[in-house]
């Protein structure tokens, strides 16, 4: 009878069936290769082809300024271009010791969240797009609209803003900015209801996503899993929080924690997170002090030869930004930590013995966005 | 522990480790060839507990070439900066550290792509960006391609 | 000869003996045969364009469009105008592909759904034929479309294709069960199973109310299983976009994927006649027994209104649940047939027997 059990598994194994997952693909949101060793539905391990479309940013870095450094940083992460700018200026600053003007900080911190809510609302439309329900996708891009017009209004740019310049940002708030920000909270306080309704509380997405793509604390530390999807196990691993910059040391908010380690939970995490992210905004919106937009900066910027580290909380997770200068008006060295990079590094170790399908809902609760893994 | 009790608790179980200068971390010089050992200690020791690389970069300081790992642990939050560097520029190689930080198997991908450095014992050594026929490791300060990069 | 809107038979036999008048009974039964077919053809086209335009505005309305509105008044020609893009679109052959299979597939597919049709009564009179086994001839015709899937998935030479076609064969087998016994709850309570008796039992009360409890639980194992069946959202993991592109039918370009988004469709549309037939009685005016002044405005309704305003209703609660759910995975979707929506209707069926044994059915 054992004989009988084993024999068919074991010629099985010897077959594997491999799966080309992309570059192009729906579920890889870009272009990505998965080459999945299949056993009928099960996966048996994965291997990330990258680099398809890697443009060598690092490279490109070394040549440029640090003003012009910041308008490829938003190529990386593109839906967290905020952030990413971000991180250059206060890594100049910090080199330079130079204080923005309290302005700036209320600023970028409001643009930091607006830049979260808006990254976690296309992550909810192509989870859920992912998942099979196609109308999630409309109802995430609907109400993602509203922050754009904000952002067009003010950085006349809708999604590659280039907003943060060293020292402040590009130019001040637009006169509607506030009003605006607050009709959006407003609606979105209601949208988000909607979202839960329709997948939160689903029992089909339930199943889909609970118990699926288990990650262990230890394994989302040893791997470097960091952002919602660290911290959907239960690993406080918030940069706003461990090492506060710009407004974030003084507003009220939680870290979201969860600790069921699964899809489902990192799912959970972010749509805490937008909650927390409008909570941010609304504490910060009314009381932006007038002042400058922008700290007097010298018309070249050198850093001081040395090392500088700089690391923010993007909306993906921990981006570091690691720099090292020859006291030259261009980088010497310029490594970008991407949190998608190691996120991706995961994406193997959860999703062996899983099927194709809970394959596409680990890989779209990771949240990739492939420009930020290729760079 | 603050970097003074850091440095000392480190220098005992490092003794030829060399110091460099910097605001931010305590960096420290380590002999390559030690690396690995010293990488399950860090990692390892209660008191240090440095579970998570959070950044690992090749470097080209033209004479030599440098792997800098960005050290922090989640318990005790404080970080660490560790840097090898190795004067062979032809066949650069350390030690892989991606058994004990798991998440250096991609980054040690990635820094032999650009850099042309070896890990050893990496299980899986393969370019990750370029393809496998790409000529040259394009963040060396030596690297040459005329149809690509433009020089002003 | 009468037509009467209310009453075909009339007129069938008007026709019947026009035809037999001027030619021999064989011309006359041929003649008959095309005519059907010809009627049927484009009584096909007609709802397969018909149900694309619909969904297009239900989903639409569900996700906060427009949907399409550019062709013709409320974009009603829209469908048109892909199809005649289809019918131009180049017929791409896949190299080392099963080329007898793979040009063979789509044409099973459409004709599987197309013979279904042919049994399924629209009014009083108004049917291909009256076969006295009426539910299992539809039964045993819609399943054969499973036949054409596999052919296309394995003829494909493509890996997504393959996987897409083993899961609708393990679908479609599974769920097969539920719709047959599901309709066997109600042919207990018919005690036949020819379409037109089955209509005319529900004269006095649609079977839905006449059978209570155990046939609504019927009616809306039928909904599940016969969504499952035509391979539908949130059921579609046939052809789930986001996990194996476009599942069976990937490597179909031009009329031939026409051939199975018509299909599918119609399929649709089939399953929601049959349950607007055997459990929402058909063609037959809504009937209270005893409000004779109530029935009789009711009768004033014409029969084919009546049919196709039921299966509207259904097919129209189809795509609310394909717009709405997320998918199921392989495992969930057998889990859910073998061990809920089986136990639970072969209970119902001797619950149903034991109902009409002691008369408690109205």
């Amino acid at each position: 009878m054992k004989e009988i059990i084993n024999l068919p598994v074991s010629n099985i194994e010897e077959e594997e069936y491999h799966i080309n997952m992309g570059p192009q693909h729906p579920s890889t949101h870009g272009v990505l290769r998965l080459l999945v060793s299949l056993q009928g539905e099960i996966v048996k391990s994965l291997k990330p082809h990258c680099g398809y479309i890697h443009r060598g940013i690092e490279k490109m870095c070394e040549k440029d300024t640090y003003p012009q450094v910041i308008h490829l940083t938003d190529r990386i992460d593109y839906l967290s271009a905020h952030i990413n700018n971000h991180a250059v200026c206060l890594l100049v600053e910090k080199a330079l010791e130079v204080e923005v003007p309290e302005r700036v900080k209320y600023i970028r911190t409001i643009m930091d969240e607006l830049a979260r809510i808006q990254s976690h609302q296309l992550w909810w439309s192509s989870f859920g797009m992912d998942l099979g329900g196609l109308t999630c996708f409309f109802y995430g891009l609907r109400d993602r609209e509203m922050i754009l017009d904000i952002w067009e209004e003010t950085t006349g740019s809708r999604f590659l803003q280039s907003y943060n310049c060293p020292g402040g940002v590009m130019q001040d708030i637009h006169p509607n900015f506030q009003k605006k920000v607050h009709a959006f909270l407003k609606t979105f306080k209601k949208k988000i209801k909607d979202y839960d309704r329709i997948l939160s509380g689903n029992v089909i997405f339930e199943n889909r996503s609970q118990g699926v793509g288990v990650l262990s604390k230890e394994d989302a530390i040893s791997y470097g899993v960091t952002g919602p999807s660290g911290r959907g196990s239960g690993w406080s691993c918030d940069v706003r929080k461990t090492e506060p910059y710009s407004m974030y040391g003084q507003v009220q908010f939680n870290e979201v924690l969860r600790y069921e380690c699964d899809t489902y939970s990192r799912y959970m995490v972010r749509m805490q997170e937008m909650h927390e992210s409008m909570n941010i905004i609304e504490q910060l919106i009314d009381n932006i002090p007038e002042g400058d937009h922008s700290a007097k900066m010298k018309a070249v910027i050198k850093l001081p030869a040395g090392e500088y580290f700089q690391r923010v909380e993007s909306a993906r997770g921990e981006l570091g930004l690691y720099v090292v200068s020859d006291g030259n008006k261009t980088p010497y060295r310029m490594k970008f930590r991407t949190p998608s990079f190691s996120n991706l590094s995961v994406l193997d170790h959860i999703s062996r013995g899983m099927k194709i399908a809970d394959l596409v809902a680990i890989g779209a609760s990771l949240d990739l966005v492939i420009p930020d893994i290729d760079r | 522990m603050d970097n003074e009790t850091l440095k000392a608790r480190i220098l005992e179980i490092a003794p030829d480790a060399q110091q460099e200068e910097n605001k931010q971390f305590l960096t420290l010089l380590l002999p390559a060839a030690r690396l690995h050992d010293l990488a399950i200690k860090l990692k390892n020791s209660p008191d240090l507990a440095f579970d998570f690389l959070f950044c690992l970069s090749g470097v080209d300081y033209i004479k030599q070439l440098a792997v800098v790992y960005h050290l922090r642990s989640t318990q005790h939050k404080h970080a660490l900066v560790i840097k090898v560097k190795t004067d062979d520029r032809v066949n650069p190689n350390f030690d892989t550290v991606c058994d004990v930080w798991r998440t250096a198997e991609f980054h040690e991908r990635e820094t032999y792509d650009m850099f042309g450095i070896r890990f050893n014992n990496h299980p899986d050594l393969r370019r990750i960006f370029l393809e496998e026929d790409w000529k040259g490791y394009p963040l060396r300060k030596d690297y040459i391609d005329e149809v690509n990069i433009v020089e002003f | 000869m009468t037509f009467n809107i209310y009453d075909f038979t009339s007129f069938n036999r008007w026709i019947d003996e026009g035809l037999n008048s001027i030619m021999p009974p064989t011309w006359a039964m041929i003649t008959e045969m095309a005519i059907i077919g010809i009627v049927f053809l484009l009584f096909y086209a007609v709802v397969g364009l018909f149900l694309v335009y619909a969904e297009r505005k239900v989903c639409a309305f569900m996700q906060n469009r427009v949907g399409p509105n550019r062709v013709g008044p409320y974009g009603i020609f829209q469908t048109i105008a892909d199809f005649i893009k289809l019918l131009m679109k180049e017929l791409v052959y896949i190299k080392d592909s099963d080329k007898l299979l793979f040009n063979l597939a789509p044409f099973i597919v459409i004709i599987a759904s197309f013979m279904a049709l042919s049994a399924v009564p629209f009014a009083k009179g108004l049917h291909a034929i009256d076969l006295d086994i009426g539910i299992l001839y539809v039964i045993a015709v819609s399943s054969l479309g499973v036949v054409g899937i596999l052919l296309a998935g394995w003829s494909s030479n493509n890996k997504y294709s393959l996987i897409g076609a083993m899961r609708s064969g393990a679908q479609i087998v599974s769920y097969e069960l539920s719709v047959g016994l599901s309709l066997l709850t109600i042919i207990v309570l018919a005690g036949t199973m020819q379409f037109s008796e089955i209509v005319e039992m529900q004269r006095n009360g649609w079977f839905i109310f006449k059978g209570h409890i155990p046939a609504i639980i019927a009616f809306i194992v039928f909904l599940v299983a016969s969504t499952a069946e035509t391979n539908r959202g949130p059921f579609d993991l046939a052809e789930a976009e986001s996990e194996l592109t476009a599942g069976f039918h990937t490597e179909y370009s031009g009329i031939k994927f026409a051939f199975f988004f018509l299909a599918e469709y119609m399929n649709m549309f089939l399953v929601a006649s049959i349950a607007a037939t055997v459990f929402w009685g058909g063609w037959m005016p809504f009937h209270v027994s005893g409000w004779a002044g109530f029935n009789t405005i009711m009768d004033y309704i014409p029969p084919f209104v009546w049919y196709i305003g039921k299966t509207a209703f259904i097919i129209w609660l189809m795509m609310l649940f394909k717009w709405t759910f997320p998918r199921l995975r392989i495992d969930q979707l057998l889990t859910l047939e073998w061990k809920y929506l089986l136990p639970i209707n072969l209970v119902n069926i001797l619950f149903m027997a034991f109902l009409v044994l002691m008369h408690w059915h109205f």
